[in-house]
């Protein structure tokens, strides 16, 4: 099965580990020739990731390129991988992303001299993130997910904490706790999965695969979502889990946070699906009305909060919770169009997210404020500026054409379908959204340009780099949404089919 | 009797450890140089280890008798003691120079105590472990005040020998009644006579005392009072020792004990030891996000970490390799903890142990010895891909497997409360620090230490097949001969 003849997912996985190492044992004080490696790394993961896509089968929706060796075969941990439809786009999006926070970081990152200076540590902790992040989408063995999970907690430590804004301190620790407390329950639920492999095979395994076609004693399916659930609720985040988010978004540095929202957000949505949609039918579809219930109110509370933030950043942050609430109601509904507005979503809120939280950082950086009040105008003196603003604006509202347009719709259709009320509600948010992120379009472009904003200077260079492959990607994903679902059309009808088996809800 | 039945060879890597202590305390009267003396025990206990682990290949009958066995689990016991024994070595090298202390007097002791340590796991008679414990024991009473000069360090060893001795009458007690219950005082023998009286109740009194005893040497709640004044008096070169071997130690012999001679009695002694584990995680956790003292956090730290293991030894037999992975990997992550505050330990302000504060800046004035601290906080932790999380994987699995799925949950939140703790001082050492500044020691002994055991840490935690494989199934053939 492995079509590409040699071990390409271990090849992606692991070349940033490579990449981190190198940076390591390079002197410290060669900022240039860091950046230059850090770059070079996570554009060959980019192009690794976009081979796999051109190589991928899209006949097919099972598993493509698993790779497995035994790791700890006495509790019956292999290292396993593996990318099916699902997955196949979270690769280049995350590897897209990780290009990106590398190309953002080229001015110096940091809030005080000594982090500014230490550039070897900041692209040395990137760089391993993008392996664990790579490690969490395409592990196949439970344990090796886990590892790959937790394993992005330390740089994420490291990169909010040592350069982050002012509060820092507070942000990194809270994130860190909160996702370990978040993900504690998930180990325990996944040894007892091993046990019940053991308790019917005789032998202990981990493996993805496997413990699917495990028949799990009632109220077991349940309660083993539910810890696998919080983890995830943890991360995405679903009310009433998302109370690091604000903090953590807020003091993490522009590109980290870009990743945050962009690629680690989608690790939840990931892992709801992945393990449980796909490992726990019966437990979701009984949860499914509490899930749902929790998504709703995220949904509708980070809107209302969204439109009463001050600070930009904060509006972009909430919003992100907002939308991504609603994707969880579609993996909740789990019917054949909201999952493939759930794929395509993913895809496209990383996307336009991500633009979003680059504006914002373009903004602070050139008034030293976050606040609403403080900008005004800015369209007159930087108008290349509030065009990217415009167009990641608009696709993050869902302006058909632009790719925020084609999820948000398959999303709403597919809850109409399931149950009205949903469809509703969502699309009530999805107003909400409408309403706030043009409100703060226009206090912050339009409108006269005073005092200090009238001397803004307007996006060149590094910041146009950044900015228009992510716009470019928005209007092509919005006009050729099947670049998308096309691929990975077969594995979404598996998962439907899947999900169906299990009578959903109606 | 003949002298082939007298089978030295089978405790080979104790004898050796022992034969370094007396040679040690012999070049003691002649040669003054401290480091000199150092190296020689670091090689007695170098060949220590290579003994252990080139009996691992071995047949692992029972010798002298039924006295003492050296089976697999016993040279694992004998392999995590002695590599902390070299690494304790390693790291005070420079420090008994620099605190000043009696040479020939602290490296003696040390080995002894090991010795004592892998006695203790190679027991299966209850003379035997009596003896161990007590050679461990008293080794260690002298080793926690051997810094004359510093009350503290007096009143460590006053505190570690009274209520010590208190564990000691216990388990005393405990194995009289266990003699007077079975009229045996080979393990085997009491093991073969449990199945025909489960509850009879000088047994299980005897069983008890037992628990007890072994409770108090592993520091398990609430018999940890000692811990935390002991362990921050004594000089840390020999905390660090202590805070290892000893648990080693005492976790061997107790779950010899209770997996061997008592499976009968399971469904008994998995409810105080479950609590034990319990009270220990939780409250060893708790206390420690109080401390503003690294060396007393560390204290703390070390009981949640016995807890740890309590749930690995609560799961019985399923569990006893968990416990062995567990304590090498302990081994490497607390000894390198300790050995990265000695480097800090300056002046006679950090007699009583680094406080936090001292770490600041860390980061910026010794990078390589920040990014170790942060190794080891991390992978005490239980933080993935280090050695401490496949030491909580495995003993959770354990606890999972044998039902105890309440103790796995108990475990993970406990984790993530110390977290925490673990993480205020990698934030400390991320912070700027003051201007003026102390330097940390260099020595080459302990940048070995600190060195093997970050890299011991790491290593593990990607690669812990081969210790999987090394503890599996080693308690599983009892009594062979």
């Amino acid at each position: 099965m492995n079509s590409a003849g040699f071990p390409l997912l271990s090849l992606i996985v692991f070349l940033p580990l490579a990449g981190a190492l190198l940076v390591l044992v390079w002197d410290k004080r060669a900022h240039a020739s860091i950046r230059g490696i850090s770059l070079g790394i996570t554009l060959a993961v980019l192009a690794l990731t976009l081979a796999a896509v051109a190589l991928f089968r899209p006949a097919e929706a099972g598993m493509q390129w698993e790779e497995h060796l035994p790791w700890i075969p006495t509790l019956g941990i292999s290292y396993r991988l593996g990318v099916d439809g699902f997955s196949l786009f979270l690769l280049p999006l995350t590897a897209l992303l990780f290009v990106i926070a590398v190309l953002a970081s080229w001015k110096p990152v940091g809030s005080d001299e000594a982090s500014r200076s230490a550039v070897q540590g900041y692209f040395f902790w990137l760089l391993l993130l993008e392996t664990g992040v790579l490690g969490v989408f395409l592990a196949l063995d439970l344990v090796l997910f886990y590892v790959f999970w937790e394993a992005m907690l330390i740089p994420m430590y490291f990169l909010i904490g040592r350069w982050g804004g002012e509060r820092r301190a507070y942000a990194t620790v809270k994130f860190f706790i909160y996702t370990m407390a978040g993900s504690a329950l998930m180990l325990v639920a996944i040894l007892v999965l091993g046990y019940f492999a053991y308790q019917s095979t005789g032998a202990w395994t981990f493996d993805w695969q496997t413990l699917r076609g495990l028949n799990l004693p009632w109220p077991a399916p349940l309660w083993l979502f539910a810890m696998f659930g919080l983890a995830f609720a943890v991360k995405v985040p679903v009310f009433p889990f998302h109370t690091w988010l604000p903090d953590a978004y807020g003091e993490a540095p522009t590109p980290v946070t870009v990743l945050l929202a962009g690629v680690l957000s989608k690790m939840g949505i990931y892992g709801f699906v992945r393990f449980g949609l796909q490992l726990f039918p019966e437990g979701l579809r009984t949860a499914a009305p509490w899930l749902a219930v929790l998504a709703i109110i995220g949904i509708l509370y980070a809107s209302l909060s969204a439109l009463m933030q001050k600070d930009v950043k904060r509006v972009v942050a909430y919003s992100s919770v907002a939308h991504l609430s609603l994707v969880v109601l579609g993996v909740v509904v789990a019917n054949a169009q909201s999952l493939a507005g759930v794929v395509m979503q993913m895809v496209s809120h990383g996307i336009y997210v991500a633009a979003l939280f680059l504006i914002v950082g373009m903004l602070e950086e050139r008034r030293g404020t976050r606040l609403i009040a403080e900008f005004g105008g800015l369209w007159k003196p930087a108008p290349l500026l509030g065009v990217c603003f415009l167009i990641a604006m608009l696709g993050a509202v869902g302006l058909p054409g632009l790719n925020g347009f084609v999820g948000e719709f398959l999303l709403l259709v597919g809850l109409f379908q399931s149950v009205r009320a949903y469809a509703v509600l969502g699309a009530l948010g999805m107003i909400l959204g409408a309403w706030y992120m043009l409100w703060t379009f226009q206090r912050i472009m339009q409108g006269p340009a005073e005092g200090r904003n009238a001397d803004v200077p307007d996006m060149r260079g590094v910041d146009l780099l950044v900015m228009v492959p992510l716009l470019v990607l928005i209007i092509i994903l919005g006009v050729f949404p099947n670049l998308i679902l096309g691929p990975a059309g077969a594995t979404i009808d598996a998962l439907v089919g899947q999900a169906a088996a299990v009578a959903w809800l109606p | 009797m003949n002298i082939a039945d007298v089978q030295v060879v089978s405790i080979l890597p104790q004898m050796i450890m022992l034969a370094a202590a007396l040679a040690v305390f012999l070049a003691d009267l002649v040669w003054k140089d401290r480091k000199g003396i150092g190296l020689l025990a670091l090689a007695g206990a170098l060949v220590a280890f290579a003994a252990a682990a080139g009996m691992l290949a071995g047949s692992g009958a029972p010798t002298f008798q039924h006295m003492a066995a050296a089976d697999r689990f016993a040279l694992v016991i004998s392999l995590v003691v002695s590599a902390a024994a070299v690494l304790a070595l390693l790291i005070s090298l420079d420090y008994v120079v620099r605190v000043e202390l009696p040479a020939g007097e602290y490296y003696g002791l040390l080995l002894l105590a090991a010795s004592g340590m892998m006695f203790l796991g190679a027991a299966t008679h209850l003379m035997t472990l009596f003896l161990s414990l007590e050679i461990l024991s008293i080794a260690l009473y002298a080793l926690a005040g051997i810094r004359t000069t510093d009350l503290r360090s007096g009143e460590a060893a006053m505190k570690y020998f009274l209520l010590g001795a208190f564990a000691s009458a216990f388990l005393l007690y405990g194995m009289a009644l266990l003699y007077g219950a079975t009229g045996s005082t080979y393990l085997a023998g009491i093991a073969a006579a449990v199945p025909q009286k489960p509850a009879d109740p000088m047994l299980i009194g005897g069983l008890a005392l037992l628990l007890v005893g072994f409770a108090f040497k592993v520091a398990a709640v609430p018999f940890h009072m000692w811990t935390p004044d002991v362990y921050q008096g004594a000089p840390s070169s020999v905390t660090a020792f202590m805070s290892v071997g000893a648990k080693a130690a005492g976790f061997a012999a107790l779950v010899r004990v209770l997996v061997t001679v008592f499976p009968a009695l399971y469904a008994w002694w998995v409810w105080p030891v479950g609590i034990l584990a319990v009270l220990t995680m939780t409250w060893g956790n708790l206390a420690a996000l109080a401390q503003g003292n690294v060396k007393r956090m560390l204290a703390y730290s070390s009981i949640a970490h016995a807890g740890y293991i309590l749930v690995g030894v609560a799961a019985g037999e399923a569990g006893v390799s968990g416990v062995l992975f567990y304590l090498m990997a302990y081994a490497l992550m607390n000894i390198g903890a300790f050995a990265a505050l000695i480097a800090l330990e300056r002046a006679e302000a950090d007699a009583a142990g680094v406080e936090l504060a001292r770490m600041s800046g860390l980061f910026h004035r010794r990078p390589w010895l920040a990014a170790a601290m942060t190794v080891f906080m991390f992978s005490l932790a239980g933080v993935p891909p280090l050695a401490g999380f496949f030491g909580k994987l495995y003993v959770f699995s354990a606890a999972v497997r044998s039902g105890l799925m309440v103790l796995a949950i108990i475990g993970v939140i406990n984790s993530v409360i110390s977290a925490y703790y673990y993480l205020r001082v990698v934030a400390r050492m991320a912070l700027a620090g003051p201007a003026e500044e102390v330097e940390p020691a260099r020595c080459l002994g302990l940048s070995i230490g600190t060195g093997i055991a970050a890299l011991g840490t790491v290593l593990l935690g990607l690669y812990p097949t081969w210790l999987f494989n090394l503890v599996q199934g080693t308690l599983a053939v009892l009594f062979g001969g």
